[in-house]
């Protein structure tokens, strides 16, 4: 995974909550067997309106989407975060984001950014009123900044030294073999298995 | 100390616990489909990993595949491929698999507990958000990502930070016409599509004892819809008499049922929040917008959007109703339906196609629509077909299919076309969800059913 330490990017207001992972990405994307190649299918059924944020020019080179409440709800696949990291995004800020969505984006590596709604709305002004706004994502400060605003996120600091370290979460747990080992020793008799097949 | 259930759960399966860090948790079971699983099994390949644990661990088809001629070679080549990919990495990495034509394929959802599989206590996870169907066994179950699914291959673990707990009081006693499905599109108009963020929810008091299991299943399945990825009921006898008897049942059943009993909330355990619902007041549910939350008793009208107070509330239904074709105002029971979907791992099970069956016995689905019937599992098909449910749909003008999920997200062949407009028993209403353009009106099967018969949203006291 690449390490994520700071990103000064522009933005891409997405004037919407409630934006499901139908949304960002439709079931009949979701047929490939690579973690590549989904940007296509990002924003899929918007993306035919002209008037889309994405379609317009001046937002075209955005990497930090800034999204309405609840972005990410409703299905577990990843391939949203993907889409959207294969799209060229590096982060999305918003008030409140799906579990299951922000667990995806934080293991692989688009960072989610939680700020007030009211800071959101402030942060789409600016970017709707100057699109080419550099807005800088400092992880090590747990700080957004733009003109002459500061923002403050929170991030537990175990998910930020691991995204600032770029480390595989598999490789850590593989470190634990000994406690793992050692706690399947203890399961239950009763406990099935799917092995070997009973009918 | 007092716990909640989930706590207790929870507690159980911690492998490794450190200041600062996430819990390592156990996870007893992991299921696994065609659509979330490829780039995790690649993910392996490319490390030299190997599956820790094939004997927890489980894979059927379900999201893609087609509903029709399953006994020909998938039509459609991505989906085809995605499929045989499964296949492949099972054969590899020596996972069980019951692929397409086998009598145990079906939804992942409804595989699980047929099998007994889904036991009490357990966790269990999978690359699908609805995984939370499982807690209505009282295990703690829910949804992971690709990467998620890969790591528990590799170390039937995952680190997690514990969620908090809500308590979900439902007491009371339903009306004749009134489900499962009801309870749980009422409490996700209550408590939103957010409000269970963050937290793991528990269903408790009369109106949830009184139910089935197959009931519980729609209850906790939909938990996600309400922003929780996990959903859970404390086991029962109903639960214990559920799992007896099916092919994975503990071999030593007293010992597991002793310890299936201390799996409830301590009386004084404290949740961070409770909400109460009143069982004897609820009507038949369905919805009107584009999300889970926006739903409303059968009797009433498409709200106002003028009436809403809150902007992003009220521009989020102005855009649903734009996207829905409705006008503020139309009694829901007018509104004119093209499709009726009975199946999905919400409403998909042998149950569910019985009370379907009961209405439409004897009776014809009106000619202004069609109706699909897919049953969540091929070995619920064999069932339905040995009570003679498939003759009730065919003969009621219905199409009677194959196991998959088909329709509930249009991965396969089964979808609406742009501005079509169904009632279905699955549970997502989201732009697009069953076919680009499609509408889509959550409902019951029950409502489905009457709905069929009569054309528009209707529940079987209309009948």
């Amino acid at each position: 995974m690449e390490k994520f330490i700071k990103h000064t990017g522009t933005g891409v207001p997405l004037r919407r909550s409630n934006v499901d992972t139908d949304q960002i990405i439709p079931a009949v994307y979701l047929k490939r067997v690579t973690r590549s190649g989904f940007e296509d299918g990002l924003f899929a059924a918007w993306r035919n309106d002209p008037e889309f944020v994405l379609n317009q020019e001046a937002f075209k080179k955005g990497t930090v989407l800034v999204a309405g409440a609840d972005f990410g709800t409703g299905s577990s696949r990843e391939h949203a975060v993907w889409a959207l990291q294969n799209y060229g995004f590096k982060a999305v800020i918003s008030s409140r984001f799906a579990d299951i969505f922000r667990g995806n984006s934080l293991k692989a590596g688009l960072l989610t950014i939680i700020v007030s709604q009211e800071e959101v709305e402030a942060l789409w002004g600016a970017i709707e009123s100057k699109p080419d706004t550099p807005i800088t994502i400092d992880l090590e400060t747990r700080t957004v900044s733009y003109n002459s605003t500061l923002l403050n996120f929170v991030i537990d600091d175990y998910t930020r030294w691991r995204l600032m370290e770029g480390l595989d979460d598999i490789g850590l747990t593989l470190k634990q073999t000994d406690s793992i080992d050692s706690f399947e020793k203890n399961r239950a008799e009763y406990k099935p298995k799917t092995l070997p097949v009973l009918k | 100390m007092s716990k909640t259930l989930a706590e207790k759960i929870w507690d159980e399966h911690i492998v490794r616990r450190a200041d600062g860090e996430p819990d390592l948790l156990y996870i007893d079971l992991h299921l696994i489909h065609e659509v979330t699983s490829p780039q995790a099994f690649d993910g392996l390949r490319l490390n030299n990993r190997k599956v820790r644990r094939p004997d927890l661990t489980i894979a059927t088809e379900d999201h893609n595949v087609p509903t029709l001629n399953i006994d020909k070679p998938i039509a459609d080549p991505v989906s085809k491929l995605q499929v045989d990919t499964l296949r492949a990495n099972c054969k590899e990495f020596g996972v069980r698999i019951h692929s397409l034509g086998d009598a145990e394929q079906g939804i992942v959802h409804v595989v699980g507990p047929q099998l007994g599989l889904t036991q009490p206590g357990m966790t269990i996870v999978c690359g699908d958000s609805h995984t939370s169907t499982h807690g209505a066994f009282g295990a703690l179950a829910f949804g992971i990502g690709t990467s998620e699914v890969e790591h528990v291959l590799a170390t039937q673990t995952l680190p997690l930070i514990r969620p908090k707990t809500m308590a979900i009081n439902v007491e009371g006693t339903l009306k004749p016409g009134v489900t499962s499905k009801d309870i749980i599109l009422a409490i996700i108009a209550k408590i939103g599509t957010g409000g269970g963020q963050g937290y793991i929810l528990e269903y408790r008091g009369s109106a949830i004892r009184a139910l089935s299991m197959e009931a519980r299943m729609t209850v906790c399945n939909m938990s996600i819809e309400a922003g929780a990825r996990a959903g859970l009921i404390a086991p029962d006898e109903k639960t214990f008499e559920y799992i007896k008897g099916k092919p994975h049942a503990p071999k030593d059943f007293d010992a597991a049922v002793k310890y299936w009993s201390t799996l409830y909330s301590d009386s004084d355990a404290k949740f961070d929040v409770e909400i109460n619902l009143d069982a004897n007041e609820l009507e038949p549910f369905v919805t009107w917008g584009t999300n889970p939350g926006q739903g409303l008793p059968l009797n009433a009208s498409v709200p106002n959007p003028a009436d809403i107070l809150d902007a992003e509330e009220r521009g989020a239904a102005e855009r649903a109703l734009t996207y829905m074709g409705l006008t503020a105002g139309t009694p829901l029971k007018k509104i004119a339906i093209d499709t009726v979907f009975l199946g999905s791992c919400t409403n998909g099970r042998i149950e569910d196609l019985r009370s379907a069956a009961e209405i439409l016995k004897g009776k014809k689905i009106a000619s202004s629509l069609r109706m699909l019937v897919v049953p969540g599992s091929a070995r619920v098909r064999l069932q339905a077909e040995t009570e003679g449910l498939d003759k009730v749909f065919l003969d009621a003008g219905a199409e009677w299919r194959s196991a998959g999920c088909s329709m509930c997200l249009g991965m396969n062949p089964d979808q609406l076309a742009v501005g079509e407009r169904s009632a279905s028993t699955s549970n997502r209403n989201f732009e697009g969800r069953q076919g680009k353009g499609g509408r889509t009106h959550l409902v019951s099967p029950l409502v489905a059913a009457a709905t069929a018969l009569r054309g528009t949203l209707s529940s079987p006291a209309d009948l």
